[in-house]
């Protein structure tokens, strides 16, 4: 349907009152009755939730009923509901582009107090629109095929999960992941609440599956360099850091980490944070996948120095898989989706100094506590104090930097769940008397509150109150050689001092330093947390504000294993459903020449970040390639000649909405 | 390096040897203080709970003072009197009502509020202006055998922390390393040492400060190094109280400047050490005198 002149024109124009919340600010009624005067709007009304089904309905009758060639809604963000109401006009016969969409509640309602002002700029906005909407030309969307492969960055639980189930689908995944083994936190965790169920025994038979999966590209030791492209034709650049060691020929029987020119360990072991010493050459940890070998160039004599007997290499012999000549690889990978599951970082108790972690030996985090527990863990399982003793009582502070407006605001979600569960092992590994000083207890999962009611019946004692130190100042008999925690507690409505003999601070978590570069890289927006940020809370919670990037686990906000799998699954899903449609929409949104009024100064071509613009020599013109075009409009601004127009941002439309804008009423 | 320098009423009374200490060592260092004319009471803590307004206004006529001495930077070696400028400093900053009526009053005296006057605690200066190397370039006698808890008190770390760490300050730890000294790790750096407490209800504040000593001599110290001219009095003066209500307690505390300057060579007189209360005869004792 393309109108021959603009007199032709038929609007249909819809006020939503959002339930309350465009209406308690904006006086639709009056808006709709405003509108309703203009020249060319035929029917304007108000109603309660356009969006749904009777609100399109009603849309859809008036164009048939009205013969309307033209439609503006003014509701909220064109974010959540612009591809809603575009489907609605188009259902009805109407090019889906007749449509132009008016922002009222994030721009007017939600931001403003004063009702009267509010309507006043609800009424201006929708003028703008209804003058705009008049040059709208019919357009088409543009399609492009998508990659069926995908892209999965972080080979924690999440990452994993998400791999498995596209896998499993039939898709091919590349699982990039940047330590030397796939498990992430997962890994160094005894055992899960609230079942006690071994992390080991549920995560490693996953693990395993991910390395054989023939359609799992696996890549760990790597980060992803640089991301090209848009949804369904991602160009993403994979560094592939050399680990010296040929992961093909590798079979990981540990020799060379025997054969070592150091004897014993000596550098502080990362998945054991720290509890037991590495040697240069090592592996991630018993069950690292892929089985192989890492060296650490930073640590390893033959690569810092070129000096070293070499005994390693005598070790591997003829397997000849340690390469001190390896290189850092660049490859080159083109995916439809991507899926980001790069977790989280534990907070760093040093920025507490009350609770002196790092001073007093005895004050510990819950993940060194964690993995002390582990029977496969530095200690074998057995929870000892630096000097080797066994603890008669141990205290755990929650809300370690967590739920504090000197540090983070947020609460973690899985401390106090997390600590319980320690709590509950160290009662029956050790029988110490256990101490939980909390804020609040927060276990409303499944299964949860009954967890809290075993750790009850199994006498550990709960204090309420924020611990105002840790320290080693004894002023009782009792209190000599112990921790001394000092807390008022608020039920009891005194300050208490409690002697133990270890003190566990549950750390909560926090983005990765690098967050906001990974952000970047991946063109994604953060909270002010450094949270990567969903499209929408609630109804699109694993998508981003870019297409084909799905965001699952704790690199999303704190949540326990449950959630990250589910968030894991729902990723995957999304991506199935783009990958299962075959092909993307875009918006017709690109611009173009009139090649009759180009003069060929070729002004546009360093212009284009895309490179979307080509010159032709013989007819001296310039042209623009719609299938990269990104529609940024910097060509269309700096042409001189004003021979550049752009779809959807035409000169008449731009300068329409102005007028609308600016008219006085 | 010429600092304005501003004594408050204790370095005139019961803290004499810290401003003797604090003279000489300067003086030793080349660093010049010269002494605000007609400054008045800092207000301490007292006034600025009865009346804020007021207690701005006493301050700020000291700050005014400063200004129109054309030094900027203003020594304050009491803690009440540091406090009690920097929060006056503060109080104007942030209130417009307040900064109106302090220069209401300031005007009928002829005088002008300014507020780029610093006020610095002379373990700042020493630390950063002077710095330690200079400091440890004039050690005569490196204090062997010393073993210090380091007490900051309360009132230089909180609620403003201008040169230090509020939970863990460690300037004069560094200093007092400089000097040779052995500094004890001590958990109670600042914690209160009863304050004003110690002569309204005595008890408590007895109670406070005999937690303090007791903990440093069960931590091995044989001196304790104060900043604050209320903490030294404090610490040293009721040990004898103590002793009647707890277990004994002996054990000399002295101004920081104290210890730097016997590090340096000086005369004990030169330093005040005669007007103290615990001896630190047995103290000196144990210094090796070293040929330089």
């Amino acid at each position: 349907m393309n109108l021959g002149s603009l007199r032709d024109v038929r609007i249909g124009f819809y006020v939503c009152h959002c339930g309350s919340n465009i209406a308690e600010k904006v006086d639709c009624t009056a808006v709709a009755q405003y509108i309703a005067r203009l020249p060319g709007v035929i029917v304007s009304r108000d109603y309660k939730y356009m969006c749904s089904d009777p609100g399109q309905e009603l849309i859809q009758q008036d164009i048939r009923k009205f013969e309307l060639n033209r439609v503006v809604v003014a509701s909220c963000s064109p974010l959540l509901h612009e591809p809603t109401f575009r489907e609605a006009v188009a259902a009805a016969g109407l090019n889906r582009f007749f449509f132009q969409m008016v922002n009222i509640r994030e721009h007017v309602s939600w931001v403003h107090t004063d009702r009267t002002a509010a309507t006043a700029k609800a009424r201006a906005l929708a003028r703008a629109a209804v003058q705009r909407v008049r040059h709208h030309q019919a357009l088409e969307p543009l399609r492009a095929p998508i990659h069926p492969d995908t892209l999965v960055v972080g080979g924690g639980i999440s990452g994993i999960h998400a791999a498995l189930l596209l896998a499993n689908s039939g898709r091919h995944v590349f699982l990039v992941e940047r330590e030397p083994s796939i498990g992430g936190r997962m890994a160094q965790l005894d055992k899960t609440f609230p079942t006690l169920d071994c992390a080991a025994c549920i995560l490693t038979p996953k693990m395993s599956a991910v390395r054989n999966h023939p359609n799992i590209t696996l890549w760990t030791y790597s980060e992803v360099e640089k991301v090209d492209g848009y949804v369904g034709n991602y160009t993403v650049t994979v560094r592939r850091k050399p680990r010296y060691v040929d992961e093909d020929l590798c079979v990981g029987c540990k020799e060379c980490i025997e054969a070592c020119v150091y004897k014993e360990g000596k550098f502080p072991d990362e998945f054991n944070v720290g509890l037991s010493l590495r040697k240069p050459v090592y592996m991630a940890f018993a069950q690292a996948t892929p089985q192989v070998v890492v060296i650490d160039p930073e640590r390893c004599l033959k690569l810092k120095t070129g000096k070293c007997k070499q005994t390693c290499l005598e070790a591997c012999a003829d397997r000849k898989a340690i390469d001190f000549t390896q290189q850092e690889q660049h490859t080159e990978i083109k995916v439809g989706n991507i899926i980001i599951a790069t977790g989280f970082k534990t907070f760093d108790p040093h920025r507490i100094p009350q609770y002196r972690y790092g001073i007093l030996p005895n004050v510990i985090t819950s993940l060194e506590l964690e993995r002390m527990i582990t029977a496969s863990g530095p200690t074998a399982g057995e929870i000892r104090l630096r000097d080797g003793a066994h603890p008669k009582s141990v205290g755990f502070i929650l809300c370690v930097g967590s739920r504090d407006s000197r540090h983070n605001r947020w609460c973690s979600r899985t401390c106090c769940m997390h600590s319980m569960k320690l709590a509950q092992l160290v009662r029956e590994h050790t029988g110490a008397e256990v101490t939980i000083f909390y804020i609040d207890l927060r276990a409303p999962g499944k299964g949860y509150e009954e967890f809290l009611d075993r750790s009850l019946k199994m006498g550990i004692e709960f204090v309420r109150g924020r611990v105002a130190e840790v320290t080693d100042w004894a002023m009782t008999p009792e209190e000599e050689g112990k921790l001394v925690i000092r807390v008022e507690d608020t039920l009891a409505g005194f300050v208490r001092r409690i002697p133990l003999d270890l003190v566990v601070l549950a750390v909560g978590m926090e983005p990765h330093a690098d967050a906001q570069d990974v952000r970047r890289l991946f063109n994604m927006s953060c909270g002010t947390e450094g949270w990567f940020l969903e499209r929408h809370p609630k109804l699109a919670p694993v998508s981003t504000f870019t297409d084909g990037l799905f965001i699952a686990g704790c690199c999303q906000g704190p949540k326990d294993i449950p959630d990250s799998v589910a968030q894991a699954g729902a990723a995957a899903a999304e991506a199935l459903s783009l990958i299962g449609r075959g092909y993307i929409e875009q918006e017709p949104n690109t611009a173009a020449v009139d090649a009759t009024h180009c003069s060929g100064c070729k002004t546009c071509l360093p212009l284009c970040p895309y490179s979307a613009i080509t010159f032709d020599e013989t007819q001296h013109k310039a042209a623009v390639n719609p299938a990269i075009c990104k529609g940024c409009g910097t060509c269309v601004a700096g042409c001189p000649s004003g021979s550049i127009d752009q779809n959807l941002f035409t000169d008449e439309e731009i300068l329409a909405e102005i007028t609308g804008l600016l008219a006085s009423e | 390096m010429k600092f304005c320098y501003y004594p408050g009423c204790s370095l005139r009374g019961t803290g004499r040897a810290y401003e003797e200490s604090l003279l000489a060592v300067f003086q030793v260092l080349g660093v010049e203080l010269q002494e605000l004319a007609d400054w008045n009471c800092c207000g301490a803590t007292a006034y600025m709970s009865v009346d804020e307004v007021m207690a701005c206004t006493l301050t700020a006529r000291n700050l005014a003072l400063a200004a129109r001495s054309g030094l900027h930077q203003m020594v304050a070696p009491c803690s009440a009197c540091f406090l009690a400028l920097n929060k006056t400093k503060h109080a104007i900053a942030e209130s417009p009502l307040i900064a109106q009526r302090v220069d209401e009053a300031l005007q009928r005296a002829g005088l002008t509020y300014e507020n780029g006057i610093a006020v610095r605690h002379p373990l700042d200066v020493l630390v950063t202006d002077v710095g330690l190397e200079a400091i440890r370039q004039r050690v005569r006698r490196p204090l062997t055998g010393f073993k210090i808890a380091p007490y900051y008190g309360c009132q230089i770390v909180r609620p403003y922390s201008p040169f230090d760490d509020q939970d863990r300050p460690a300037t004069m730890d560094r200093l007092l390393q400089a000097l040779g000294a052995e500094v004890l790790r001590y958990p109670l750096k600042t914690k209160c040492c009863g304050g004003s407490l110690t002569g309204t209800m005595a008890e408590i504040g007895l109670r406070l400060s005999y937690l303090l000593l007791r903990e440093a001599a069960k931590r091995g110290a044989n001196v304790i190094s104060t900043v604050c001219p209320l903490c030294q009095f404090n610490l040293e003066a009721y040990q004898d109280d103590m002793a009647r209500l707890w277990e004994p307690v002996r054990m000399p505390v002295l101004h920081f400047t104290q210890l730097m300057g016997i590090a340096f060579g000086l005369e004990p007189r030169q330093l005040g050490l005669q007007r103290g209360i615990v001896s630190v005869k047995p103290l000196l004792a144990r210094l090796q005198e070293v040929a330089i």
